[in-house]
C-alpha cells in the first residue's frame, strides 16, 4: 500500500495534537474527583469548569447552559426525552416534530416514542435535502412540544436554514433543538443569534475524543435528567464526569472557535477540488446542496457501481471513505437519507461519502480523485448494467415487481 | 461486518469476469431486495458440459465473490451438476458469509439457473421438463 488517506471525517475524526496534549494531564496525574473538597481535586474541577467556558463562547451561550454528555447521541435523546418527561409538561404536548433524514439518535428515539404513545411527523425534504418549510409549517399545532431538525446532514453534507426554522418555530409557540453533531465546528453557530433552544454536539466529530459530547439547553428550558444519581451537571446529567474527555471537547471547541476563519475556507477548497475532479468522471452526480453544503463533505452518486464494492476496492488502494447503499446498510434499503432526496434505487445503490477534514493536503485531494476514478471504471468495467447503458439496451426491468 | 479472506480474495481477484460472444446461454438475474444484479455467459459442449464461463456483477463485495466463486465451482461440470449447486454451498467454499449477506449470494445460483435455462429455451425445449417446476422466486423462468 503505497499511500493512506484518511477521508472518512463524518464517521469520526483523529484527535488532534493540541487535544491530545490538553487531555493527556488528565489520565496521568489529574486524577481527582471534580466533586472532592480536598485541593487535589480542585484542578480537575477547574478544568471541566473552564472546558464548559470554551464551549459555551463557541455556541454564543452561557456556561451554565452546557451539560456535558457521553456523546451526540445522549444529547439527542436527552433533548427529546428529558422535555416530554418532565414533571408538569403540560399534557396536551404529546406532539414531536423531526425530519426524514435524521440521525438515526434522533430517529430511533422518536420511534421508541411513538411506541409509547407519542405522536411524531416526519417532514420531507426536497432533492438537495432541504427541509420543507410549508410543510412544516402545517405540520406545527398546539399539541406540539418540540421541533428537532439537524443543523447539517451527516450524509449529503446539507445545511439546514436554521434561523428560519426556529422562527417559524418560535412564531408558533414551540421549542427548536438542532442536532448540530455534523455542523459544530463546521460553521459558524451562534444559538442566541439562530434562535436555538436546544443543540447537540459531540466531541469526535471535531477532532476530540470519542464518549464525550453536550447538550446546550437555554436558560428556562427545564428537562427531566435521564441519568438520576449523584447531581453532578448541575443535576441534569448524574455520573463522575469524564474528566479528560471533557476537557478533549473544551480544547476542541476553543481552537474552533479560534481557528475555524483559517481552516473552513482551506477545507472547502479541498472538497471543491475534489468534487470538480469527481464529477468529471460521466453519469456522477453531487448530493445535497451544490452551496450551502459541509465544508469537509462531498457526497456523490455514481451510475452502474454500487457502493460497497466502491468502498472496499477503495479501501484496498488505502482510502477510507463510506457509502449508503442497500448492501452496506445491513437493511435491504438503501440510507433513509438518500431515499427521502427522491433517489431511485438503483441510483442511490451507487453513492458515495468522502469527507475531508484539516488533516487532509491537496495531494490527499489528487490521490482520492485518482483512485475513485480508476476504482470506478474497474468496476463499471465489469458491471452488466453499465454494458446496458453504453450500448443503449434498455436496463431490464428487474425492478417493477 | 467482516468477510472472510477468501471473500475478499474472490473481491479484489474475481475470476472469470467478462462476457462470451458466442455464448450458448445467459442468464440476468436481479436481486429486487437489495438492487445487485448479476448476467452470466455459458458456453455449453454438445455432451452438456460448461465448458467456459463468464459473469458481470452489479453489486457488493458479496455478491461480486460468489459470482466468482459459482463460475469457479461450475466449470468443467455438466448442466445436470451445475443445477444442484446452491447459494449455501457456495457461501461454505467462500469460509462463510455474514448473515445479512447471504441473500446477496442467492444471485449467483439464480444466474446459473437462468442460463441453463436459456439453453433449453434456444434449443426448443422446456426447461421445467430438465429443470422441474421452478421453485424460486427470481427471474430465472421469467414466471413470476
Ligand atoms: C448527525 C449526527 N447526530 C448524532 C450522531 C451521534 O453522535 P455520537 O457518535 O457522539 O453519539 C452523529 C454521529 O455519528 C451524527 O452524525
Ligand atoms: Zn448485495
Amino acid at each position: 500500500m503505497e499511500r493512506v488517506v484518511y477521508s472518512d471525517n463524518a464517521a469520526t475524526t483523529p484527535i488532534s495534537k493540541n487535544v491530545y496534549n490538553a487531555m493527556l494531564p488528565y489520565l496521568t496525574t489529574g486524577y481527582g474527583n471534580p466533586s472532592s473538597l480536598y485541593s487535589l481535586a480542585r484542578e480537575e474541577k477547574k478544568a471541566v469548569d473552564q472546558a464548559r467556558m470554551y464551549v459555551a463562547e463557541c455556541l454564543n451561550c452561557e456556561p451554565d447552559e452546557i451539560i456535558f454528555t457521553s456523546g451526540g447521541s445522549e444529547a439527542d435523546n436527552m433533548a427529546l426525552k428529558g422535555l416530554l418527561f418532565r414533571k408538569n409538561f403540560p399534557k396536551n404536548k404529546r406532539h414531536i416534530i423531526t425530519s426524514a433524514i435524521e440521525h438515526h439518535a434522533i430517529l430511533h428515539t422518536c420511534e421508541f416514542l411513538e411506541r409509547i404513545g407519542y405522536e411524531v411527523t416526519y417532514i420531507g425534504v426536497d432533492e438537495q435535502g432541504h427541509v420543507k418549510m410549508d410543510e412544516l409549517e402545517q405540520a406545527i399545532t398546539e399539541n406540539t412540544a418540540l421541533v428537532s431538525i439537524m443543523a447539517a446532514n451527516n450524509e449529503i453534507g446539507t445545511i439546514q436554514d436554521l434561523k428560519a426554522i426556529s422562527a417559524l418555530c418560535h412564531s408558533k409557540g414551540t421549542l427548536f433543538h438542532t442536532d448540530a453533531v455534523q455542523a459544530v465546528g463546521h460553521m459558524k453557530i451562534d444559538v442566541k443569534d439562530m434562535g436555538i433552544d436546544m443543540l447537540s454536539l459531540s466531541a469526535h466529530k471535531i477532532r476530540g475524543p470519542k464518549g464525550v459530547g453536550a447538550l446546550y439547553c437555554r436558560k428556562g428550558v427545564v428537562l427531566e435528567p435521564l441519568i438520576h444519581g449523584g447531581g453532578q451537571e448541575r443535576g441534569k446529567r448524574s455520573g463522575t464526569e469524564n474528566v479528560a474527555g471533557i476537557v478533549g471537547l473544551g480544547e476542541a471547541m476553543r481552537y474552533a472557535k479560534e481557528h475555524m476563519d483559517d481552516y473552513l475556507p482551506y477545507v472547502a477548497s479541498l472538497r471543491d477540488r475534489l468534487i470538480e475532479g469527481v464529477l468529471k468522471i460521466p453519469y456522477t452526480r453531487l448530493t445535497g446542496d451544490p452551496v450551502n453544503r459541509l465544508p469537509g463533505t462531498a457526497s456523490f452518486v455514481i451510475e452502474c457501481i454500487e457502493g460497497e464494492s466502491l468502498v472496499l476496492r477503495l479501501d484496498l488502494a488505502g482510502v477510507a471513505t463510506s457509502t449508503g447503499s442497500a448492501c452496506s446498510t445491513g437493511s435491504l434499503d438503501p440510507s433513509h437519507v438518500l431515499m427521502a432526496i427522491g433517489l431511485p434505487h438503483e441510483i442511490a445503490h451507487g453513492s458515495l461519502r468522502v469527507t475531508l477534514g484539516e488533516q487532509n493536503t491537496v495531494e490527499d485531494v489528487d490521490y482520492l480523485i485518482e483512485k475513485i476514478t480508476y476504482v470506478v471504471k474497474t468496476l463499471r468495467d465489469m458491471s452488466p448494467v453499465w454494458d446496458e447503458k453504453m450500448s443503449g439496451q434498455p436496463m431490464l426491468n428487474l425492478f417493477d415487481k | 461486518m467482516e468477510y472472510s479472506e477468501k471473500v475478499m480474495d474472490h473481491f479484489a481477484n474475481p475470476r472469470n469476469v467478462g462476457t462470451i460472444e458466442d455464448a450458448d446461454a445467459v442468464g440476468e438475474v436481479g436481486n429486487a431486495k437489495c438492487g445487485d444484479i448479476m448476467k452470466m455467459y455459458l458456453k455449453i459442449s454438445d455432451d452438456g458440459v460448461i465448458t467456459d464461463i463468464k459473469f458481470k456483477t452489479f453489486g457488493c463485495g458479496a455478491a461480486v465473490a460468489t459470482s466468482s466463486m459459482a463460475t469457479e465451482m461450475v466449470k468443467g461440470k455438466t448442466i445436470q451438476e451445475a443445477l444442484q449447486l446452491t447459494n449455501k454451498a457456495v457461501a461454505e467454499a467462500l469460509d462463510g458469509l455474514p448473515p445479512v449477506k447471504m441473500h446477496c449470494s442467492v444471485l449467483a445460483e439464480e444466474a446459473i439457473h437462468a442460463a441453463i435455462a436459456d439453453y433449453y429455451k434456444r434449443r426448443g425445449l422446456n426447461p421445467e421438463e430438465f429443470m422441474g417446476a421452478c421453485d424460486m422466486n427470481c427471474d430465472t423462468c421469467g414466471k413470476h
